[in-house]
Order: structure tokens, then C-alpha cells, then sequence
């Protein structure tokens, strides 16, 4: 007499077979490697650049596992850490500059393992460390920014309120101002009028005047200058998050040092290069409008003499790299979008950035394709990267910034808020573009001044300790449920043995990072599991009590006990689901770890269980149970 | 094996004016507490101060901690930078012996001597380099997503149980849980144990787990109240205490095995998510049986409130 159904042991079997497959791949611990990569301008990774970096190894003698190209880079793994580190010593002095040479745990897991999408759980800073960055913000540059910002602006209202003036130049010496020069000393009342009235951020004051040039300074506000040099750093830690996020790496810490540094540290990441790429990344677009084509005779003739209209900037077009002239106005910068997105073009099949502005740049777009349809409209890329030099025998690291046009069309048809930028060079090329913009732009620009590898920040000796604690604290779990329920007891225990596996197989699955803190989750988690056994086990003796038979005992207990523990499961579901809504990453993980862990322990405890009891008792007479 | 008498009938709800009354001065206690004494919050709340140690030598991380323990800096982030000579260290300025001025103003060049003299106590070739203020990891948002966070779990607790039982669960189940989760701090701000991340978790873990307790016991209840013919409230409750009273016990014993093997053996990543645990459990384990249902007495349950709502029967309306 078996009342479990054929096909709920059929689950249970698959169930268990899913939990231990997925779950192994933590079983393989990741080895040591380097990872090298060649920089834009140095000849690529191939079997030449594989030789030179063997020999060094073999020269210095240094253990090395294996050394293969991998698609655009080269990857050397080694038996242990400290050879690691020696080894990527050597490689980076036998390579040169051109090639990146970075730290790279590679995953030891099976290829048919991975095939089937097993990996194993990425681990938290606390438990193997990982990359270090310490990033040099340049508050320097957001008030250079707001400067010329005013100079524009400045500008702008004088035509506004018609206010003729002879020029509005910053000074070049940073946090002197604006000097604003009128023609005369009326003009120079209304127009300081004017300016304090609209910008409050602003003081005001009259210069010194020579002949009919009457100077008005205007100067940021001290305390606007501080709000500016402060915000540009919470601006550029928001964006770090941003971006960070899009990495999909769980649990990072992002940290402000001192007043103007940010500590950046990453766990488990795969490709050390891509992240430093896209944090340090400062890229954005600027839209402005043309003159004339790429290439035309005016284009070729301020390339070729240097002479290039007082109100434009000459630039080369990406890929065809004709010089083409664009104007100095900008109409819309990548700060004023707030979405964007990348895919194909369905006309041309070229790579293509959707972008969304809001409100502000959405009306500037739309008032300048209103008037120049027909006229040029140029998209240009401008991107800034650090270049270390040597001045004075000392390594500077210079920013360096590259603007080109990746795109110069005429205005078909007006548009505004939502448009689409063709023109770039690859897909991933959109789509890192794509990820910058949406990740916010950096309120100044952010030079790594420091970068390495960090060790654990726990220690081995605690982390022995705590996975010590952990097995102890299971072994202990499972030799009381035995002994307090004897048969049952037992059968709980291998539910709980699935339980961990299940619950690990899952973790893997989705790519929860595995910290101390989530090791505790998870024995909490199993702790609690067992919960719904002493649930089902209490309720098997209190209807033997009553005089029921041992099978109808069994079913009854599974039956009541079963609208309890769903009850039990759900209201601690939802304060799981509630950890999971906190911003923090180490709260987030544990949330989610008991999430996880309710939901297996639901199977495992209940329907688990069900199938083993049923296989043990399902076809004999019973007179007693051992519950 | 059984340990407890399963014909147990101890008159729970006739002690309810006591626990009652020790349940809400432990409430008011722990608020006075946690304003007045409050918590005491780790580096990762709090900020602080980050070094670089330079050793002419390789230096182990655990000989770092002890030294720092040794000179009374405790709690600090050890981490080793690249190779085995140099290590990171973040710490709390309030850790620091004579790291602040008179007026509270911390002086980055006393920290780094001060520091410095401890580290050359064991390891003379300790150098200081990079002091440095830090900003705490989770800053004001953390404090406004727990907010958040809690609000979430206490409507979705309440609107579950309301459904599924009856408003007078729901009041009472929320009830008691800002009691555990009150007392819970109140007893850490009295021990003053340090409040970090792994706390918080700890912290909201032990609402998840104090709702199963009271769950299982209003889940008894109703079944009871149902199978009553004559369901006098007071008597109802009682028998569902001593019913599931074994339950509640060796599930709180199972759990707290587990947390005790991390407290005493797991090491100091462990610890405080460990004991606020332990804390939980106790407090959690205690209202379940003292505290939450003496609240559904006093909001009046009674059989008829839980009665399944059966259709009318058509053809008993019929009939004359």
C-alpha cells in the first residue's frame, strides 16, 4: 500500500540528479592564471607573443601549467598564488608596454559541466579577495566644466536681454571667473543686474576699465565651488555604482578615501581588464551641428593650413578619417540622457545607440532640428584616457583627450526626445558606449592612481575556523534529529543533505557571491529546514497517541502538517523577500541565499522526505513506527 | 526519544498579566536603551581611517590583527596588498588610542604614529604610509532601505495572515515581532557588541524566524477552534501552547545548535551574526509561548471569526 504517486518519486530522483550536477562545479577549486591582453595600438595576441612569454617563464624558471591564446588574449595558469604573482612579474618586464598583464582566477570546472551552464559560486572579498582600484578624481576639471558652463551661459542671456557686449572669456587661471567686457558703463550695470539676478551661484563686480572697455569679474561663489568639488565626488560614486552593477559583480566595495580618492574593490572578477576599462571609462557623446561634409574643400583646406574658423573645431571621422569641420556649440551633451540602449540598425546593419534625453535636452534637440532641417548635424565621440609619461625622470600620468566624429548627416526630419547614433565602430563597442551613458556620466574624471591585487580579508585561520564551525554545527544537527526521531529522524537528515545541495546547485545557477556572512545564511537556513520534519515527525507520534495505524499515521501527519508549514514558509518567505529589496550587496546575498533556502527546504523537508518514507514503509504491514 | 510530557498542561495564559508586564518593560527598557546607550556601530556604518603598513619582511595577516588586538585596536580590516610585505589596514578612529584631539577632531599624522608604535611593538620594520579618512561603506540609504525594508515586512505579514487567518492574528503577530526585534537590539546596545553589516542581517533574520514560531502556534489555534464544540478562547490557546510546545522547544534547540557551533567555534567573521541569533531565538521562543497569544486573548478571538465561510446551500433555502 503506497500512496505516494510514481511520478513524484520520478521528481524527486530528477530533483536530487539537478541539485548534485549543478552543485559540483564548487567542488573544483578555480587555479591562479594571468590573463594578458594587447593594448589598441600593440599587434595582437598570437602564437609569436606565446613563445616569448614561455621562454621568460622557462628562463627564470618559473612553474607555469599552461600557456594558450585564448581568442584576443593569452592566459597562463599557475599551480599556486605566489607563483602567480612572480609569474605575471616576468611576463609584464619579457612583453613590454603595449600588453596588459593582469590577475585572473581561472575556472577549473569540467567542459562538459560547463557546457551545461554549472559553474561554481564566485567568492566574496572576505573569502579570496580580489582586485583593488584606487581612483584619483579630478575635482579640477567638474569646476572647469561649471566655468565654462557660466561663460555660456553668460552669453547667451547678454543676447537675450540684447546687451551688447564686446567678449565673455574665463580666465585662465582656474577659480578667477569670467571676465564679461561692455562697451559701456549703462550696459555694464544692466548686464551685472542681469547676471546676479539669474545666477544666484555667481558674485558679481565691476574691474578695472581702459578707454571704452568697461570689465565685469564674475567669480563662482566660494561655497558653490565647495558644493561642486563635493558633489562631483558622490556624482562619481553614484556612477561607479551604476556601472559596477552593470558588471554583475556582486558585492563590491566602493569606498570614498580622503577628499578627493575613491577605493574601489571587486571580488571574483573575471577579466580585470574589461572592469578597469569601464570604470575609469570617461566617454560620451556630443551632438553638434556640422559644417559642411566630411572631407569637403573647406574641411581639407583648414587640415592642410592649420587654419580653422574661430567658431568651429576640426576633427577627423572615425574610420574614413577625413578631417571634417564641426561647430564649437554644443547642442546636447551625454549628461542629458536618461536612457540608453544598443543594438542593429535595420537599415544599414551598422551598430547603433538608442538614446532618450530628458526634458531640458529633449527641447534643445528639438528647437535645433526645428530650424536646420537639411543642415549637417555632427556626433562626436569624445573620450578621455590616462597615458603615463616620464617628466623629469618620474612617471606623470597625463590625461589625454580624443575626440572624433562617428557620425555627420543631414537632418532628415525634426526630432527630439528619442533618436538613434549609428556610426560606431563594433557591437560591443555600442554597447559598452550604451552602458556608460546609461551608468550616468562621471562628474569629473577619475584617473586609477593605484591598482592591485588584495588577499582575503579575512584570513585563512578564520575562514578554517568557520567552515570548521559550520560542519560541526550541521554533524550536530543531524546526529540529534537522529537520535530524537530515531527512522525519521534519519530521513530528515538526507533531506537535509539535499537540502545544502540543492540550495548550492541553485546559488551556483544564478551566481551568488559566497561570503562569510552568506556561510552563516546558509547553515541558518538548514537549521531552520529542519523545522518542517519536526513539524511532520510531532504530528506522525501525536496520531500514533491516538490510535492510529502507523500507515494512516504517516498519511494524516503529512496532511496536517503540510497547511502549517506552507503557512510557517510563506510569512518567512516575505521578510526574506524584504532583505532582498536592501540596496546593500552583503544584505542583499543573504536574502537571497534564505529565499533560496526556504523554497528548497520546502521540497526537501516535505515531498523529499514523503519519498523516502514511502519507499521505506509503503509495502510492509507496520505495528510500529520508529518516529 | 521524547523529552518533554505530551500530556502537558501548564497554564500559560493564567501567567499573562506577568509576562505581559515583563514583555512591555522589556520593550520600554530596550528603547531607553538604544537611545541612550545606542548602537554600536561598526566600520562599515561608522567610516574611518585606512592605512598602508610597509614591512622589510613578509608578514603574516593573523600576526597583523593580533598586534593590532594587542595594542587595542580591535575589530580592524586586515588585507594583504599584492604581495606579503604590505598590508591594508581599516579601522575605527574611536579604536585608535589617543587618536583624537580635544575637540574630537582626528588627526591623521597622530593616528599613523600611534598605529605605527603599536605595529613596531611586535615587527620593528613596520613602516606607515597613506593615512587616510575612509566614508563609512553603507551610508544614510542603508538606514532608510531598512526602514523601508521593515515596513515591507510588516504589511506583507500582516496582509498574509490577515487573509489567511484573521485580523486579530495579524495584529497580534506584528505585535510581538517588534517586540523580538526591539528587545533583540535593546540587549545589543546593552552589551554594546559591535553593529555591522552581518548584525543587520542577523537582525532581520530573526524576524523571519520569530513569525514561523508564532505561526506554527496560530496555525494550532484555528485547526483547534474548528474542531471544538464548545471553544472557550482561554482553554483553546492553552492546549495549543502545550500542543506545539515540543515543537517550539526542538526547533529552537535544532537552530541554536547550529549558531552555537558558529559562536564558539566560527571565529570572529561569525561571531556577531551568531550571537544576535542566539538572542533572537531565546526572545523569539519566549514570546512565541508567552506573549503572542496572551494579545489574541485580550483582541477577543473567538470560534465563529475562524470558522471557514461555507456557501449557502440553495436547496436548503428551498425547502419550507
Amino acid at each position: 500500500m503506497s500512496d505516494f504517486p510514481r511520478w513524484k518519486y520520478a521528481l524527486v530522483a530528477l530533483v536530487m540528479l539537478f541539485g548534485v550536477i549543478y552543485a559540483l562545479p564548487n567542488a573544483f577549486v578555480p587555479l591562479p592564471a594571468v590573463q594578458v591582453t594587447a593594448n589598441r595600438d600593440a599587434p595582437p595576441i598570437d602564437q609569436s607573443v606565446q613563445q616569448k612569454a614561455m621562454a621568460a617563464l622557462a628562463e627564470k624558471h618559473i612553474a607555469v601549467n599552461n600557456v594558450v591564446v585564448e581568442g584576443d588574449h593569452l592566459l597562463a595558469t599557475f599551480p599556486n598564488s605566489d607563483v602567480q604573482k612572480s609569474g605575471a612579474d616576468v611576463i609584464k618586464s619579457a612583453l613590454g608596454d603595449g600588453y596588459t598583464v593582469a590577475f585572473k582566477l581561472q575556472s577549473n570546472v569540467p567542459a562538459w559541466l560547463r557546457a551545461i551552464g554549472a559553474r561554481s559560486m564566485p567568492l566574496g572579498l572576505d573569502l579570496q579577495g580580489g582586485v583593488h582600484f584606487l581612483m584619483q578624481v579630478d575635482q579640477n576639471d567638474a569646476i572647469d566644466k561649471q566655468e565654462n558652463s557660466y561663460a555660456d551661459d553668460i552669453r547667451t542671456l547678454l543676447r537675450q536681454k540684447n546687451i551688447r557686449y564686446e567678449s565673455v572669456t574665463r580666465n585662465t587661471v582656474r577659480e578667477q571667473g569670467i571676465a564679461v567686457v561692455l562697451r559701456s558703463a549703462a550696459d555694464r550695470s544692466t548686464a551685472a543686474d542681469a547676471i546676479a539676478n539669474e545666477y544666484t551661484d555667481l558674485n558679481v563686480a565691476n574691474g578695472a576699465n581702459t578707454g571704452d572697455r568697461f570689465v565685469l569679474n564674475v567669480v563662482i561663489k566660494p561655497e558653490k565651488l565647495r558644493d561642486l568639488s563635493r558633489s562631483a565626488i558622490t556624482q562619481n560614486l553614484g556612477t561607479l555604482r551604476n556601472r559596477i552593477n552593470a558588471l554583475g559583480v556582486s558585492e563590491p566595495l566602493i569606498q570614498q578615501q580622503g577628499e578627493s580618492r575613491i577605493v574601489v574593490e571587486l571580488a571574483g572578477v573575471q577579466d580585470p581588464t574589461e572592469a578597469k576599462k569601464l570604470i575609469g571609462a570617461v566617454a560620451t557623446l556630443q551632438y553638434r551641428p556640422g559644417i559642411g561634409q566630411a572631407g569637403d574643400a573647406r574641411a581639407q583646406e583648414a587640415a592642410r593650413t592649420g587654419s580653422i574658423p574661430p567658431d568651429a573645431n576640426l576633427y577627423r571621422m572615425r574610420g574614413s578619417n577625413l578631417p571634417v569641420l564641426v561647430s564649437k556649440q554644443i547642442i546636447v551633451t551625454g549628461n542629458q540622457l536618461v536612457d540608453a540602449s544598443s543594438g542593429i540598425d535595420q537599415q544599414s546593419g551598422t551598430p547603433k545607440v538608442d538614446v532618450t534625453l530628458n526634458a531640458a535636452g529633449a527641447k534643445k534637440m528639438g528647437d535645433f532640428t526645428n530650424a536646420n532641417v537639411g543642415k549637417p548635424m555632427a556626433v562626436v565621440y569624445v573620450e578621455q584616457v590616462y597615458e603615463t609619461k616620464i617628466v623629469d625622470g618620474k612617471e606623470v600620468r597625463v590625461p589625454k583627450i580624443t575626440e572624433t566624429v562617428i557620425n555627420d548627416a543631414s537632418i532628415a526630419s525634426p526630432f527630439s526626445r528619442q533618436f538613434q547614433t549609428t556610426g560606431l565602430g563594433s557591437p560591443k563597442e555600442a554597447s559598452d558606449l550604451a552602458l556608460l551613458l546609461k551608468g550616468g556620466a562621471l562628474a569629473a574624471p577619475m584617473d586609477i592612481v593605484a591598482e592591485g591585487v588584495i588577499g582575503a580579508s579575512l584570513g585563512q585561520d578564520n575562514i578554517d575556523k568557520g567552515f570548521k564551525a559550520v560542519m560541526l554545527g550541521l554533524a550536530l544537527v543531524l546526529l540529534a534529529a537522529a537520535v530524537y526521531y530515531k527512522l525519521f529522524g534519519l530521513v530528515a537528515d538526507i533531506a537535509l543533505f539535499f537540502n545544502l545541495v540543492i540550495l548550492l546547485a541553485v546559488m551556483s545557477l544564478i551566481g551568488v557571491t559566497l561570503t562569510m556572512p552568506g556561510v552563516a545564511g546558509i547553515v541558518l537556513t538548514l537549521g531552520m529546514a529542519i523545522d518542517a520534519n519536526v513539524l511532520i515527525c510531532e504530528r506522525i507520534r501525536e496520531e500514533l497517541r491516538n490510535g492510529s495505524t502507523p500507515h494512516a499515521s504517516i498519511r494524516a501527519g503529512y496532511e496536517k502538517a503540510w497547511s502549517t508549514i506552507l503557512d510557517a514558509n510563506v510569512t518567512h518567505l516575505i521578510a526574506a523577500l524584504a532583505l532582498t529589496t536592501m540596496g546593500s550587496g552583503a544584505i542583499k546575498g543573504f536574502g537571497v541565499t534564505l529565499m533560496i533556502g526556504i523554497l528548497t527546504s520546502l521540497f526537501t523537508s516535505v515531498t523529499l522526505t514523503h519519498a523516502f518514507t514511502a519507499l521505506i514503509h509503503g509495502h510492509r504491514k507496520l505495528k510500529t513506527l520508529s518516529v | 526519544m521524547e523529552i518533554f510530557n505530551h500530556d502537558s498542561n501548564i497554564h500559560f495564559l493564567g501567567m499573562r498579566k506577568y509576562t505581559i508586564a515583563i514583555a512591555i518593560f522589556l520593550m520600554v527598557s530596550s528603547i531607553a536603551l538604544i537611545a541612550t546607550k545606542g548602537l554600536n556601530y561598526g566600520l562599515d556604518f561608522t567610516g574611518g581611517v585606512s592605512v598602508v603598513a610597509d614591512y622589510a619582511d613578509s608578514v603574516e595577516i593573523s600576526g597583523v590583527r593580533s598586534a593590532l588586538e594587542k595594542g587595542g585596536i580591535h575589530n580592524a580590516m586586515v588585507q594583504s596588498l599584492g604581495g606579503t610585505r604590505e598590508v591594508s589596514i581599516r579601522m575605527q578612529t574611536k579604536d585608535i588610542p589617543g587618536a583624537a584631539d580635544v575637540g574630537g577632531k582626528v588627526n591623521l599624522e597622530r593616528v599613523a604614529a600611534n598605529v605605527a608604535k603599536i605595529l613596531q611593538a611586535s615587527r620593528p620594520d613596520a613602516k606607515l604610509k597613506n593615512p587616510d579618512f575612509i566614508s563609512a561603506e553603507v551610508g544614510a540609504e542603508l538606514r532608510s532601505d531598512g526602514t523601508v525594508a521593515a515596513v515591507f515586512v510588516i504589511l506583507g505579514i500582516m496582509a498574509y495572515l490577515w487573509i489567511r487567518f484573521e485580523r486579530r492574528f495579524a495584529i497580534a503577530a506584528v505585535a510581538t515581532e517588534v517586540h523580538d526585534v526591539l528587545v533583540t537590539l535593546g540587549i545589543l546596545a546593552l552589551v554594546q557588541r559591535e553593529f555591522d553589516m552581518t548584525v543587520l542581517a542577523s537582525v532581520l533574520a530573526v524576524i523571519g524566524y520569530s513569525i514561523n514560531d508564532k505561526v506554527v502556534v496560530f496555525d494550532r489555534i484555528r485547526e483547534l477552534f474548528r474542531l471544538a464544540r464548545k471553544a472557550e478562547p482561554e482553554e483553546i490557546l492553552n492546549r495549543s501552547i502545550n500542543n506545539t510546545l515540543s515543537r517550539t522547544i526542538i526547533t529552537s534547540l535544532f537552530t541554536a545548535i547550529t549558531m552555537g557551533a558558529l559562536y564558539f567555534f566560527g571565529g570572529p567573521a561569525v561571531h556577531g551574526f551568531a550571537v544576535t541569533m542566539l538572542i533572537g531565538i531565546v526572545v523569539g521562543t519566549l514570546s512565541s509561548i508567552f506573549v503572542a497569544s496572551p494579545i489574541l486573548l485580550w483582541l477577543g478571538v473567538s470560534k465563529k471569526d475562524l470558522m471557514p465561510v461555507t456557501k449557502e446551500n440553495p436547496e436548503l433555502a428551498r425547502r419550507p
